[in-house]
């Protein structure tokens, strides 16, 4: 049920918005006895967006997933598709797709008998129903196939028979839970180039799960990071990547070196974060607060380069991946730093005592 | 991966949810429908058994007689003693052949497992039959016996035709419980105790027969209650020594129509089923029972533990002592094909018996000899001209039929009830549905027997559909809720998403994958029924005969030839219906 307060809170919002957003997440909640599955939650999602949801096992992700097409029941909170609210409408009745992570595809059941069942279930004419198949299977480059059952195609032709059967009926929203999850990573990026090139040429709105961040990278508009059943962050992925807000959205999108300390400012007026590894110079604009953990990417670190800050460490590693070759430089005890090498440099030797620079407005500083 | 963990709980919690008005209601008709017809007779029976026969004050008179009176404490402790052997010997003889089947190659497995299927739902009536043929004074044996100029052996009538005509209806039982307990043993942990350094037999012992000890005791449990409640075997095998506790209750009610005596005869041997429910209960959980873990096993009672590991220890010390010996006199390839040969030698044993029966059924001569005098359909001819037998045969069908549908339908619902409720009061209700394959049918035939006698339903087909149905029920929910758990409910939810309702998503999606075990019920539901004994001694009669019915009648009379051209059409009937429903059971292309 809807609490006076939630309804207080959604009014301003409907009556400021220019456009309706296709799907409004409106304070929705979810709890299992004592555990929280999903905090209250407000996520808009503007129509033809493809928004992932990214974040570790548990984070709430798919119980958000499941509310929004209705096969959960949320504990509080309304769900909005293009201004209507669907919070109690049946999942038989909402007009949603979901891509299941294991397809869900049904075994007694030819690939086009598949695509075409929620097409049956909306009691479509069988004349455009087998035409409004075969431009499915088209668009999956499946036609060949529409004969098989799902148990005669390969993983990757199985997760495109998943994908017509959902772009088929074009549903106001198009959910995925993992749905590359199952397949190897080449096919998985194979994937990734066909879903995006299917929310291209559809323009559909799409919602994404996946715990992997270099998926969520590759594939959104924008990204909602979720952390310990709430949104961590929301932003585009270049957003989050440059600009992450907190130390876990740090950590979690691509290799981060983190420091934690005190800000402090020096005589000039200038922020100063003092660390257990030296003090750091700070970019100017960075906020007023107390402390923090400042987040510098391997790529703005160098190795006996220029910059306004430096550690120094032991090499204890370096690791070679075709594209780039990655440095450890170890500042003692446990800590160590990851530091991208510059195309053409030679890696250092192992053991070799190292000073690691960077510029001040280089790092972020985070909560 | 906690997406799954979440998966799982939001379906607990949708199941939870639904609870209300949701899924646990399909079991309702089922639940009704054995309260009304299992339950309530049953205790009316039990409730009858304290009751004095002209005042109905309370009274333990009937209870009294029974121990007072010698014949009849004298049938009560051979009945606890033949179906005591019965189990004890089901056991020793099935273990090596279940152990012999777990380890087969699934394919070759299923082949062999139809050689114990077979002669599991062959009717007991055409069982004994053949063993009355095999065994008789001028029965196979003692004709091979004489053709060597042998003297002809006692055995019929006595403890040894008892003791291989009910080893023999209890075998194949005893083999299919034990085996799906055996099949998920992982054999490499024998394999692992070995590179441990455990010489063969004590990997055996102390590894792989633990592991299969809730297999041993189920096939025990299931055997022992079984044979308390026979009487087709002793009654036409045995002799009053043999006399049993059904055969007592069965002619206390037509004879004497002394329903307390009867009463108290069979809360005897209810409590007698009760208690080893009871004790199982205690060492191994009842879950297991259905083949689900139930974390119990091997985590027993610290003396009795110790003290069955010493036993173990004891017996691996044995083997391996009198292995050695046995070993170096076969050699290795002997002692290897030791198990196959005997495993063999057991599936003679019992498919042979019902294989008897058909060159009989073709005889020309009016006796039972074997080998016949010579061939001919004559027999099968008497049993197509005879207006008794076909009735009795078009009567049989008839409420075979009715009986599985209506067991499917009630059977299935409660399985798709059971499978997605998370309701404490799931174990209850899923107990419930086996129990009448438990309490034993002698029971629940005589107090269906009382009920029907007041409501009118005693010499009717209705009568006979419903005793059946209560009977088939616990085989058609065990077939189903099979298939039920390896369904993906997640088919059910992309159903729901693409824009099915709760009825279309049953219809389309649900029953066409569990399509395989809703045949398979309603196949082993027409079996049951088509073979029903028990309730149909009492509850059909006269014109409204069943076949078994029917049989019974002409066994206990006299034997015939036409005995056997009917028990070949009753065992070629069955077999189809097995087999097909064994085909269909296989997953779907």
């Amino acid at each position: 049920m809807l609490s006076p307060l939630a309804q207080a809170r959604t009014a301003p919002v409907q009556a400021g918005a220019a456009a309706t957003p296709k799907l409004l997440v409106d304070g929705l909640t979810k709890r299992y006895g004592a555990i929280t599955a999903l905090e209250p939650t407000r996520l808009e999602v503007p129509a033809g967006e493809f928004l992932t949801l990214l974040g570790p096992s548990g984070s709430g992700k798919t119980t958000l997933l499941q509310m929004i097409c209705g096969l959960v029941e949320p504990s509080g909170g309304r769900i909005l598709i293009d201004g209507q609210d669907e919070t109690r409408t049946p999942v038989h009745k909402r007009d949603i797709g979901l891509v299941f992570q294991h397809y869900a595809l049904f075994p007694h059941l030819t690939v086009a008998e598949n695509i075409g069942f929620p097409l049956r279930m909306r009691g479509v004419a069988p004349a455009d129903l087998t035409r409004r198949v075969t431009e499915a299977l088209e668009m999956v480059h499946l036609g060949h196939l529409a004969g098989r059952f799902p148990k005669e195609l390969s993983g990757g032709q199985q997760q495109r028979v998943a994908l017509a059967r959902c772009f088929v009926y074009q549903p106001s929203v198009i959910l995925m839970d993992e749905p590359l999850g199952a397949l190897d990573k080449k096919l998985r990026e194979h994937m990734q180039y066909e879903i995006k090139r299917l929310h291209r040429e559809t323009g559909a709105t799409i919602i994404y799960v996946t715990h992997d961040q270099e998926e969520a990278l590759a594939m959104s508009d924008r990204i909602c990071l979720m952390n310990h059943a709430r949104i961590e962050q929301l932003g585009t992925p270049h957003d989050i990547y440059a600009r992450p807000k907190t130390a876990f959205a740090a950590d979690f999108i691509g290799v981060s070196n983190i420091f934690r300390g005190q800000v402090r400012r020096d005589g000039s007026g200038a922020p100063m974060l003092v660390t257990g590894n030296g003090s750091f110079r700070l970019s100017a604009d960075t906020p007023d607060r107390p402390d923090g953990a400042l987040v510098v990417r391997p790529e703005q670190l160098d190795i006996d380069g220029d910059g306004d800050n430096e550690v120094r460490g032991e090499v204890v590693d370096t690791v070679y991946a075709g594209s780039e070759t990655r440095v450890l430089v170890s500042l003692g005890g446990e800590e160590t730093i990851t530091v991208r090498l510059r195309r053409g440099t030679a890696p250092p030797r192992l053991g070799e005592v190292v000073a690691v620079r960077w510029r001040a407005d280089a790092g972020v500083l985070v909560s | 991966m906690s997406a799954a963990t979440l998966n799982h709980d939001g379906a607990f919690a949708a199941a939870r949810r639904r609870l209300r008005f949701g899924p646990l209601w399909l079991a309702a008709p089922g639940l009704a429908f054995l309260a009304i017809f299992f339950l309530f007779p049953v205790l009316r029976l039990l409730g009858l058994s304290v009751q004095d026969l002209e005042t109905s004050a309370w009274t333990g008179d009937h209870y009294a007689r029974i121990v007072a009176t010698d014949v009849y404490f004298r049938v009560l402790m051979s009945t606890f003693r033949i179906a005591g052997l019965t189990a004890l010997l089901s056991l020793l003889f099935g273990y090596p052949l279940a152990y012999w089947l777990a380890q087969l190659p699934e394919r070759q497995r299923g082949l062999a497992i139809l050689a114990v299927m077979v002669p599991f739902w062959t009717s007991y009536l055409v069982k004994t039959f053949a063993w009355m043929v095999i065994l008789g004074r001028t029965g196979v044996i003692n004709q091979i016996l004489s053709g060597t100029g042998m003297p002809s052996l006692p055995l019929l009538h006595n403890e040894f035709g008892v003791m291989a005509g009910m080893v023999h209806a209890m075998l194949p039982l005893a083999v299919l419980t034990m085996l799906p307990v055996m099949t998920t043993i992982d054999r490499r942990l024998v394999q692992a105790a070995e590179t441990l350094g455990a010489p063969p037999a004590n990997a055996f012992w102390l590894v792989y027969f633990q592991l299969s000890l809730p297999g041993v005791a189920a096939a025990g449990l299931l055997t022992f209650i079984s044979s308390l409640g026979f009487f087709i075997v002793p009654a036409l095998l045995g002799g009053p020594q043999q006399t049993m506790l059904a055969q007592l209750i069965i002619t206390q009610i037509q004879e004497m129509l002394n329903w307390a005596f009867a009463g108290a005869l069979a809360t005897f041997m209810l409590v007698a089923a009760l208690v080893t429910c009871w004790v199982y209960d205690r060492l191994f959980g009842l879950s297991s029972l259905s083949g689900e873990s139930s974390g119990r096993t091997g985590a027993g009672q610290g003396h009795l533990r110790s003290a069955g590991m010493k036993i173990l220890s004891a017996l691996a010390k044995a083997s391996t002592a009198l292995g050695a010996p046995v070993g170096h006199a076969l050699g290795p390839k002997m002692m290897d094909r030791l198990l196959p040969l005997y495993s063999a030698a057991v599936i003679v044993f019992l498919v042979a018996p019902a294989l008897v029966v058909v060159p009989i059924a073709f005889t020309t001569s009016p006796f039972l000899d074997f080998p016949p005098p010579g061939y001919g359909l004559e027999w099968f001819r008497v049993y197509f001209n005879s207006d008794l037998w076909v009735s009795a045969t078009i009567r049989s069908f008839a409420v075979a039929f009715a009986t599985a549908i209506l067991a499917t339908l009630v059977a299935g619902l409660a399985a798709l009830a059971l499978a997605r409720s998370s309701s404490r009061w799931r174990g209850a209700i899923f107990a419930f549905f086996l129990a009448p394959m438990i309490v034993p049918r002698i029971v629940i035939a005589v107090g269906l027997f009382y009920l029907f006698a007041q409501i009118g339903l005693v010499a009717t087909d209705l009568g006979l559909i419903i005793g059946h149905t209560v009977l088939a029920l616990p085989f058609a929910f065990v077939a189903i809720s099979a298939v039920v758990k390896g369904h993906d409910w997640r088919l059910d939810q992309a159903a729901a998403t693409l824009g099915a309702n709760r009825f279309r998503t049953l219809m389309l999606v649900t029953v066409p994958l569990i399509r395989g075990g809703l045949v398979a019920a309603f196949l082993f539901a027409f079996i049951t029924s088509f073979d029903e004994l028990t309730v149909a001694i009492f509850v059909s009669g006269g014109v409204k005969t069943t076949l078994p019915k029917q049989m019974w009648d002409d066994m206990i009379l006299q034997l015939n030839p036409t005995l056997a051209a009917v028990s070949v059409v009753v065992f070629a009937i069955v077999m189809a219906l097995l087999l097909m429903a064994e085909w269909l059971r296989r997953p779907a292309r």
